[in-house]
């Protein structure tokens, strides 16, 4: 593997977290999913300069990874906010409010699903049930838990993300593609 | 009655640490295993009469029987902790609260199977829940419980937790092997059975978080004791999710042969909102039951007999100020979201459910749309490799029985029936 360019976007220690990821199985391809994982919390999401150097890391066609970060939603395909606020809309917490609550976050917010704000600090989507059916309505902020939620509470609770709070970590800048800067 | 086997120890402060986990009790059924043959160990879970607690309800010590002893290539564990049927959240729990019993469990089934590699499937979306058990495992393989030699019996054993992506078909076990090798899940065709051709074609014994974290109780108290709970073939507790439109929605670790009216008026403090509607007791694919089921208990066998399924746990209540086509459309639009794509039928047939359910709860519903949709269900229903397709027709058809005239109504009127109902009452 020595002749892989080590220019790019993913960083050494990516890199070297994916290696190890890679180690752990009887199979390096078994790695997949969790070094996307990886990719994306360095970069925010997974864009496919990143998908190619990640088929290169795993010596296999750049449209197999292409093919898996389709299937798995939870690999974002395009820059995201700093916090993405998912919504659960399956049935336990439809039945408790679920879809005012994610009426009242895209409404606040003045965004649309799946879109992310002027300021690059949120983005909302909607996900299919997060296992917290007893806290209902739940949402999730970069995959950890807020249970039971007020659609009421909405405007506090993204007052309380912007002021940074310990238990929901912001995520990382969505890396830009430098041209769409300019 | 309220019996807790798997949720024994939850509520004791720190559990979640070996410290305090080894303090109670954790770790002594593995002892207790390891002082067993394998052969006599598999029998042991037999005679106990746990079944999976996964959806099948398969017998755990039957199932890890049908593994070759000496196939001449590894041989793997699959922890199914994709937990992802709507209503369902109860492995969450297990893994967040007693991950130290869940690991235990590992060790005793691997060790009863002869096998030295398991991998905890653990769905992306719990994050929390991953790096617990990351930082269990690591406690575990400090004090000898995981690794190598353990507990000095010469029993070596890796478990690596590996999280998914965001997909509900990985639940399905076949999906899951393709998944943990790197591929879209994509369901397989069986046989061959995962025993025999598992992960990377090798024997793989594929359980739910529930049933492992049942063995060590099993273990330290005894296979009699387990099985003088619940019923005649369902034996033991389960841990039933209540959810939807009751007062004290959570997860209740019930014996098996409860009946549905105690769990919904003593343990959820009766329904929220009005009068009970319906109840979908095993999670979104079960076919939905009545208040007239209110009686049936909450077994395998009296939910199937009822006309549904016992399913993954979970227990959805709807109450009457509810409309049944809306509601179908919420469970339908899930598995057309979570529908692999594989199979015809279930990714053309669940689009085709949510497009003519949609168009009635917009008003632009037709006379004929209850024929087709029937017509839908009918090429949905055990034509595909795994059952995500005869899932998103189980609301639908039961529906249909208990509720027709709801269906009618928006065909007719291009309006729900309850709005209907109130706006004439308004007036």
């Amino acid at each position: 593997m020595s002749d892989l360019k080590t220019e790019g976007l993913l960083s050494q220690e990516t890199r070297d977290r994916i290696a190890e990821l890679m180690a752990r199985y009887p199979k390096a391809r078994s790695a997949i999913l969790p070094a996307l994982h990886v990719v994306q919390e360095q970069l925010g999401w997974v864009p496919e300069e990143a998908q190619d150097e990640v088929a290169q890391l795993f010596g296999m066609p750049a449209a197999e990874v292409r093919s898996l970060v389709t299937f798995y939603y939870m690999y974002h395909r395009k820059p995201v906010g700093r916090y993405v606020v998912k919504v659960c809309r399956s049935i336990s917490c439809w039945l408790r409010g679920a879809e005012k609550l994610e009426h009242n976050f895209c409404e606040h917010l003045g965004v649309d699903l799946g879109e992310m704000t002027e300021d690059g600090m949120f983005t909302v989507v909607h996900g299919e049930c997060m296992a917290a059916c007893v806290n209902a309505p739940c949402i999730q902020v970069n995959d950890r838990f807020m249970l039971d939620i007020d659609p009421e509470k909405v405007p506090e609770i993204v007052e309380q993300l912007k002021a940074g709070d310990p238990k929901y970590p912001a995520a990382v800048e969505s890396w830009q593609r430098p041209e769409a800067n300019s | 009655m309220s019996t807790k086997i798997i949720f024994e120890k939850l509520g004791i402060d720190g559990i979640e640490s070996l410290k305090v986990y080894q303090k109670n009790e954790g770790y002594e059924g593995l002892k207790k295993a390891l002082e067993l043959t394998p052969d006599d160990l598999i029998e042991y879970v037999k005679k106990s009469g746990l079944r999976g607690r996964g959806g099948a309800g398969f017998p755990t010590g039957l199932k890890w029987s049908f593994v070759p002893k000496n196939p001449g290539k590894p041989k793997y564990l699959c922890v199914n902790c994709d937990e992802s049927e709507p209503g369902t959240c109860k492995d969450r729990d297990m893994v967040t609260y007693l991950p130290h019993q869940l690991l235990e469990g590992i060790a005793i089934c691997c060790y009863a199977v002869g096998i030295e590699k398991a991998f905890i499937y653990i769905r992306g979306e719990m994050l929390e829940g991953a790096e617990i058990l990351e930082k269990a495992v690591a406690e575990a393989e400090k004090k000898k419980f995981l690794g190598k030699n353990i507990m000095g019996k010469g029993f070596n054993l890796d478990v690596v937790v590996h999280r998914g992506a965001g997909a509900y078909i990985c639940g399905e076990e076949s999906a899951l092997l393709s998944s943990l090798e790197g591929e879209r899940g994509f369901p397989r065709l069986k046989p061959p059975f995962p025993a025999v051709e598992g992960l990377y074609a090798c024997p793989t014994v594929i359980n739910n978080v529930e049933t492992l974290s049942t063995l060590p109780a099993i273990m330290r108290k005894g296979a009699e004791w387990y099985s003088s709970f619940g019923t005649e073939k369902s034996k033991g507790t389960r841990v039933l999710c209540l959810s939807g439109h009751v007062n004290k929605p959570g997860n209740y670790e019930l014996e098996l042969g409860t009946s549905m009216r105690e769990l919904i008026e003593v343990h959820g403090g009766g329904v929220m909102g009005g009068e009970l509607k319906a109840i979908i007791p095993g999670g979104a694919s079960a076919p939905l039951l009545t208040k007239d089921h209110l009686d049936v208990t909450l077994d395998f066998e009296a939910i199937a007999e009822a006309g549904s399924m016992a399913g993954s746990g979970a227990v959805i209540i709807i109450n009457d100020k509810t409309c049944i086509v809306k509601t179908c459309l919420n469970l339908d639009q899930f598995f057309e979201e979570e529908s692999c794509g594989k199979c015809t039928p279930c990714r053309e047939g669940t689009r085709w459910l949510v497009d003519i359910l949609t168009r009635m709860v917009d008003g632009r519903g037709r006379e004929e749309d209850i024929g087709l949709l029937k017509s839908v269900c009918d090429n949905l229903l055990g034509k595909s490799f795994c059952p995500l397709g005869d899932s998103a027709t189980s609301c639908v058809l039961s529906a249909f029985k208990y509720f027709p005239e709801e269906f009618e109504h928006y065909a007719k009127h291009g309006c729900s029936m309850l709005d209907a109902e109130k706006e004439m009452a308004a007036n």
